[in-house]
């Protein structure tokens, strides 16, 4: 075996044989602290690679040198599950003649493993490495936690590059990703900012619509009928569902039940959770805070993921599929229920699926939390501007001012009116909302695409417009 | 009645709020508008602040909201507020 | 029925904007605390507009206007007036003269405006050692005084003593307010707890008003809210017991018997008073016998 240790990142591209064309992979657990995405990027520019088809698992605003590579045509096309608003404003605006390809976080590596998404050259940033690739998030500097995202990548790219910048001697002890995928190791000052990486600890919300909404929200889950033993939960990270967490966290101690797993990006409110004994175990895909990733690296019962298993539809089975209740966000919803979390009131991309589609398909009961408007702009839409989910994959919407049942969730309906809880008419809650703030203008959207939204099964379920 | 004398502001910039600046103008009515919902909302916030400055006769003064999703009623008192303090009552 | 009073700043639009759905059963507006003096005349438009045009729901609605030892009590009650508020909080009232300037003044105006009269009640803000020895003239002031609120804070003050959380120093306006309050057949509402971080202090701080006579309390956070429904309302115990008594009676009297008892124990008027106002309340607040 060759040695696979090399001095550099170019070494490392060279040795690779990227080529113009072909296409590159990155994972975001380093977040907007990510230094990696950027420095490989520079490099392949320096050696002339053009035309390159750019795979991460999201883009963050830290990435904004990609502005650059796509102007001088070194990326051609992006397929990503998330972009933030930087970045995704200057794709709305038209930046590139491809459009991008939005999956989420299930569709990605259902896509690599069946070949529709190729990768030639997968870059993995890893927090340890040693000298053979063994590797991991959750020690060094720069540690994340679990590096679910990066599985698919090393497994079934063409060449893997592990970037560290804690090399350790071989064997790490712990390693998460195994030396057989990886074809080279570097070693680099700094892979990411830490403070970018993850925050230092994340906050439930003080606002108190989002608590209100949070107490609502934990009302329907004591009242669907799954809140048992063996309950299984995922939660986003945003502050009004943390809140949430936290509330239900207070109720399974007050009568006493014993949960399954928790799923998906982990916080310390959940790692709370676990360590109360609500659950039996964490499934982690994703560390969001320091507590998550202390965790993760010292509890057994808190485990790493891939995103196959978390997520992908071309698993033979995966974590979303088992989930009891998921807590999820929108930018929108319409009166059919379908969710968008790609677009702002604008039309500007803001976001991306990641796991969204994914959790919500899975789950008996995909819950979005969000408030009736934001500023003045309604959350309740007679058709959002964008199909992220799609309404038949959402069961309920938790506002501050009511909650609106799917139709086709009858028999939740009919448990939460029993119980007692505002349920009223999603059409309803659009009328109020729209008394308060006046109905806004609709909004025009450009001809040109600039996105295409795919579905988790590799359906196109929209497409984005330029603005 | 009366126009404006003095230059005079109203409102914050915080969400949901909206900061209003007025000033004298010899030579009729100025409105600029800045607003984080101005495809929504901006005509309608355009239409409400034409009717404040009626209600209150102005027909001259240079004004400019800078809007953060303020609903109407509180855009109305802003721009009042504005007003009478540009009046000097 | 109003358990919880919460206070909103009456020049924040994003916090008025929500003020309904914060789960109290009254807000009060506020324009005298938490408005700059600068800001007296933006704050009073503000409210005056939420109130017109928004309005708060089934939330009941309170305003506190300016002390009368200010340039801008006037002013308030000319904006506010008009649109119809269910109470007037005049603050830092010492004397039952306080209550009637500001009851002429709102007089005048509904006449002037052709309002119906009499129609905005009165809740004085007592939190001056005058003002609690003058509790029950100030609560017998005027026919619109609806109830009498105690201040903590400003109090302690005047007392020349510190506010703590035990709040002793505070006990004997607390129990001559709820005295007061029962002898003018008006309400009577405890001053907030102010700690916003401390979750379990505001339940035994509400569970200690209420032990004394209060008819509720009053917030600064919304976080309190609950804690001060919960406390205020009558316990499915209480009501289940309430309506044994009730029926007790009924019993007696088809029965022809004077006396009454039960569990062994002889059931007078103040009980059957007590149950009676704890069906009252568990009817207004739509608790049922099972809840």
């Amino acid at each position: 075996m060759e040695k696979k240790l090399v001095s550099s990142l170019r070494e490392a591209i060279e040795l690779s044989g990227l080529k113009s064309g072909m296409s590159v992979s990155f994972h975001h657990h380093l977040r907007n602290g990510d230094y990696t995405l950027n420095a490989v990027m520079a490099e392949i520019a320096n050696l002339g690679i053009k035309d390159l088809t750019l795979n991460a698992s999201s883009l963050f605003d830290t990435h904004a040198a990609l502005e650059d590579h796509i102007r001088n045509h070194v990326v051609r096309k992006i397929n990503t599950n998330y972009m933030s608003q930087g970045l995704g404003r200057r794709i709305s605006e038209g930046l590139m003649d491809e459009p991008v390809d939005f999956r989420t976080h299930g569709g990605r590596p259902r896509d690599i493993s069946l070949g529709i998404t190729p990768i030639d050259v997968a870059f993995i940033a890893a927090p340890t490495a040693d000298c053979a690739g063994n590797c991991s998030g959750k020690y060094g500097p720069s540690a994340c936690g679990s590096l679910g995202y990066a599985f698919p990548d090393a497994m079934y790219a063409k060449k893997v590059i592990v970037i560290t910048d804690n090399l350790v001697s071989y064997p790490m002890q712990g390693w998460s990703i195994p030396e057989i995928y990886v074809d080279y190791v570097v070693k680099v000052d700094a892979i990411g900012n830490p403070q970018g990486i993850v925050s230092g600890t994340t906050r439930i919300t003080r606002d108190p619509v989002g608590l209100i909404m949070a107490e609502t929200a934990v009302n329907v889950i004591r009242h669907s009928g799954l809140l048992k033993d063996g309950f299984s939960f995922q939660t986003g990270a945003g502050g009004a569902s943390l809140a949430a967490a936290s509330f239900l966290k207070d109720v399974m101690l007050k009568e006493n039940i014993r949960g399954s797993f928790a799923s998906g990006g982990i916080t310390g409110y959940l790692v709370d959770m676990l360590n109360a004994g609500c659950f039996e175990s964490l499934m982690d895909v994703q560390c969001f805070d320091l507590k998550a990733v202390e965790s993760i690296r010292t509890n057994p019962r808190h485990q790493e993921i891939s995103a196959m298993q978390y997520a992908s539809p071309a698993a033979a089975s995966a974590v979303v599929d088992k989930l009891d209740v998921v807590i999820l966000g929108a930018t929108e919803i319409d009166t059919d229920f379908n969710v968008n979390v790609h677009t702002d009131s604008n039309g500007c991309i803001m976001g991306g699926s990641g796991g969204h589609s994914d959790t919500a398909a899975g789950a008996k009961l995909s819950m979005i939390i969000a408030p009736l408007f934001r500023a003045r702009l309604p959350i309740v839409t007679d058709h959002v501007s964008c199909v992220s989910t799609p309404g038949r994959d959402i069961d309920v919407l938790v506002t501050q001012r009511g909650v609106a049942v799917n139709p086709k969730n009858e028999e939740l309906m009919l448990r939460l009116k029993d119980a007692g809880l505002p349920v009223v008419d999603i059409r309803q809650l659009k009328e109020t909302a729209e008394r308060i703030t006046g109905v806004p203008a609709g909004i025009k959207r450009g001809e040109r695409t600039v996105a295409n939204v795919i579905y988790r099964d590799g359906t196109l379920i929209d497409t984005i417009k330029s603005i | 009645m009366g126009n404006i004398i003095r230059q005079a502001t109203a409102g914050t910039l915080e969400s949901s709020d909206v900061f209003v600046s007025l000033e004298p103008c010899a030579s009729g009515l100025e409105i600029e508008i800045d607003s984080v919902v101005q495809k929504q909302f901006g005509e309608a916030i355009l239409s409400v602040v034409k009717e404040v400055l009626s209600e209150h006769g102005i027909d001259k003064g240079k004004l400019t909201v800078t809007d953060r999703g303020a609903l109407d009623c509180v855009i109305r008192a802003r721009v009042e507020t504005a007003v009478l303090r540009g009046k000097g009552e | 029925m109003i358990r919880s009073m919460l206070f909103l700043p009456g020049n924040t639009p994003n916090i008025i904007v929500n003020g309904e759905i914060l789960g109290a059963d009254a807000v009060i507006l506020d324009l005298e605390d938490a408005v700059a003096p600068a800001e007296k005349d933006s704050a009073r438009i503000l409210v005056r507009n939420a109130l017109k045009y928004m309005g708060f729901g089934a939330c009941r609605v309170t305003v506190r206007i300016n002390a009368i030892d200010t340039e801008f009590w006037q002013k308030d009650l000319d904006a506010i007036i008009p649109v119809k508020p269910d109470l007037i909080m005049p603050p830092k009232v010492s004397c039952a003269k306080d209550v009637q300037t500001v009851d002429a003044y709102i007089t005048a105006l509904e006449e002037k405006l052709g309002l119906e009269k009499n129609t905005v009640g009165l809740i004085p803000l007592i939190e001056t050692a005058l003002g609690i020895e003058n509790a029950y003239a100030i609560a017998s002031a005027s026919p619109r005084v609806r109830a009498i609120f105690l201040g903590g804070e400003d109090l302690t003050a005047d007392l020349h003593c510190k506010r703590t959380k035990e709040g002793n120093e505070i006990n004997y306006a607390r129990c001559r307010m709820v005295v007061a309050a029962r002898a003018a057949g008006v309400e009577v509402y405890d001053t907030p707890f102010t700690d916003v971080n401390d979750d379990e202090g505001i339940y035994t701080d509400a569970q200690y008003a209420k032990s004394l006579g209060f008819t509720g309390k009053s917030a600064i956070s919304p976080r309190h809210v609950k804690a001060i429904n919960e406390v205020f309302s009558p316990s499915a115990k209480d009501i289940a017991y309430a309506y044994e008594v009730m029926e007790a009676i009924r019993i007696a009297k088809e029965q022809g018997k004077g006396a009454v008892a039960l569990r062994g124990k002889m059931i007078d008027a103040p009980i059957v008073a007590r149950a009676q106002q704890t069906i009252a309340m568990a009817e207004a607040l739509g608790l049922g016998r099972e809840a």
